[in-house]
């Protein structure tokens, strides 16, 4: 067998020597606290407008993670690119013919990939949060209040389970092109569509956006299906699905 | 050693390699000829385990490539020039290539000295031309320093230096008791490289022989013969018991015959001559037309299909006949 560790440092030294890939990943850390401190700046500046006619609690967390659509979208990019890159090029093969335990090189692309966008999503999850709650002013929340933390981390989970589903699909389809069109369009076009229409509502509450945006509640709502823990468990189950997929694909198919 | 058994690979219909069975030994250059399209890459990336054969196997000193633990220290292979991601500099790529296989990072830098690009070390390859893109491929190939090499078609796009410097590469990797596999579809580039050539043509094995003996059969030396009295040319060589073959325009070619010798032969005899020309066939037309044979059987329906024998033996059957050249072959069963 190959040394596994010795697969992690060549998986990291591909991903952090090519430099589009590392900026989506800064990307994601750039556009989630951005636009969550630009919203909590506004909702600041003009909460008595904002608030009328709103019964429910104010949701500060929720506010500060106004940006999350756009850094999951920067995720979701960065493990399309990270496995996709190589099969555009042709490296695979070379990766392959160094590698040829196709079971063990994924399990070490995605452990790598794994641990990046782990460290990055934790780190943006906190700085969106503190840098949010100091633009909220009066209004903001401490991670002491009940559920905060939690939410806090489940953002930086789920952005790190969307990263991992995004490689596992790049691999089942072996083509970065069509795994970006398939996953920008299911997370952006086809999930928010299939939530507004009320027969297939309760089908798009299982899919892996909306149960990671169950991790992110502060607050109980109203005509919620399941809890965040239920959601986490439903989105890492897509994360293994597609990873066990891709595996199965690249370990069957000609490279 | 490589050694393939009956190694097949199919897409869909199309049998791309068909029952092929070789070996590689080590100490020599072995070429590995065909026309494009005749199954070349594919068996070397079957030889890789990276495209799985429908039927067969390679054996690599016994093993196969996917029970290999760091198979670049064992065999390293040059596959496809720029299989390299654009973004990425060469060192960095020939880096990740070493950290996999716990190779140890100076060899990096020994194998950019080695293939010439330690200029452009830390230059993104997305820069890099076609012959600069194949020489960081044979220096991936070479990284693991290992006893098996592997190129497929290294010359595209080297320019004439780069062409002597792989050819010498090549001799002196063979020199050093390797194994040296290397494919090409110009027979002119083998003919000065390998030591040993396997021809294949559609997927089959067409010859599997020493160089030199390729060179003896192949090189077709024959002597034309031009006259407005074709009864008595024939008559005086069917005398003499030299065996003719028709020629173009009329004429007859004696094949291997001496020029001298045939022509005081027909002048002692009054025969008017208004031809007596050496004709001389080159390598590069004997694999064209041994392979063009390839692609005639395949079409399976030629009156020669009995005559050249199954498949199998068809490589066979050429080299019993070593003494008749492939062009003489394919005149009789026409």
């Amino acid at each position: 067998m190959a040394s596994f560790p010795a697969i992690l440092r060549s998986e990291w030294t591909k991903i952090r020597s090519v430099r589009s890939t590392v900026w989506t990943l800064a990307l994601t850390f750039v556009v989630t606290v951005g636009i969550g401190a630009l919203l909590s700046l506004l909702t600041n500046d003009n909460f008595t407008e904002f608030r009328r006619n709103d019964p429910s609690p104010f949701d500060a967390t929720g506010t500060a993670f106004s940006g999350m659509m756009l850094g999951e979208l920067a995720i979701i990019v960065f493990g399309v690119l990270a496995i996709g890159n190589e099969y555009s090029s042709g490296m695979i093969r070379v990766t392959l013919a160094a590698v040829p335990q196709r079971g063990t090189l994924l399990t070490g692309k995605a452990t790598v990939l794994g641990t990046m966008a782990l460290v990055v999503s934790l780190v943006t999850a906190f700085v969106t949060f503190f840098t949010g709650q100091a633009l909220l002013g009066p209004h903001s929340t401490t991670l002491g209040e009940p559920h905060v933390l939690r939410a806090v981390f489940g953002a930086a989970l789920y952005l790190t389970m969307l990263c991992l589903f995004a490689a596992g699909v790049t691999t089942m389809l072996h083509n970065q092109t069509m795994a970006l069109g398939v996953l920008v369009p299911f997370f952006f076009l086809l999930s928010p569509i299939l939530s507004a229409v009320p027969k297939v509502r309760t089908l798009a509450h299982y899919f892996p956006d909306y149960a990671g945006s169950r991790m992110l509640l502060v607050y109980e709502q109203h005509g919620q299906p399941y809890g965040p823990w239920t959601g986490f468990l439903i989105c890492l189950a897509w994360t293994l699905a597609a990873l066990v997929g891709g595996a199965l694909v690249l370990r069957k198919r000609d490279a | 050693m490589i050694e393939l058994h009956d190694l097949t690979k199919r897409y869909g219909k199309t049998l791309a390699v068909d029952g092929l069975s070789f070996q590689v030994p080590p100490g020599v250059v072995t070429g590995f000829l065909g026309p494009n399209g005749a199954g070349k890459s594919t068996t070397m990336r079957m030889i890789l385990d990276l495209d799985r054969p429908t039927a067969g196997r390679v054996t690599l000193d016994g093993k196969r490539y996917g029970q290999l633990s760091e198979p670049l220290k064992y065999i390293g292979a040059l596959l496809e020039a720029k299989a390299v991601h654009p973004g990425r500099t060469a060192r960095d790529h020939l880096l990740w290539l070493a950290q996999s296989n716990r190779i140890p990072e100076r060899r990096v830098d020994e194998v950019l000295a080695l293939v010439g690009l330690t200029p452009v070390a830390r230059k993104r390859a997305r820069g890099f031309s076609l012959g600069m893109g194949q020489r960081l491929g044979i220096a991936s190939a070479l990284l693991g320093d290992p006893e098996i090499v592997m190129f497929d078609e290294p010359v595209n796009g080297l320019d004439p230096e780069g062409i002597l410097w792989i050819r010498n590469l090549m001799k002196r990797l063979a020199g050093e008791g390797r194994t040296v596999f290397v494919s090409s579809h110009l027979m002119s580039e083998m003919a000065v490289t390998a030591d040993h050539l396997v021809v294949i043509g559609k997927g089959r094995l067409l010859a599997d022989l020493p160089m030199p003996e390729f060179i003896r059969r192949n090189s077709r030396s024959a002597v034309r013969l031009r006259s407005p009295e074709p009864e008595r040319l024939l008559d005086v060589l069917a005398g003499a018991g030299l065996r003719h073959e028709p020629g173009p325009g009329g004429s007859y070619e004696v094949v291997d015959g001496d020029i001298a010798t045939l022509g005081e032969l027909l002048t002692a005899h009054g025969v008017v001559l208004h031809e007596l020309s050496p004709q001389q066939a080159s390598l590069e037309e004997a694999f064209m037309q041994m392979t063009a044979d390839a692609v005639e059987y395949h079409a399976g329906d030629g009156p020669g299909r009995d005559a050249a024998g199954a498949p199998g033996t068809w490589g066979a059957g050429w080299k019993a006949n070593g003494a008749r050249p492939a062009a003489a072959v394919r005149q009789e069963e026409n």
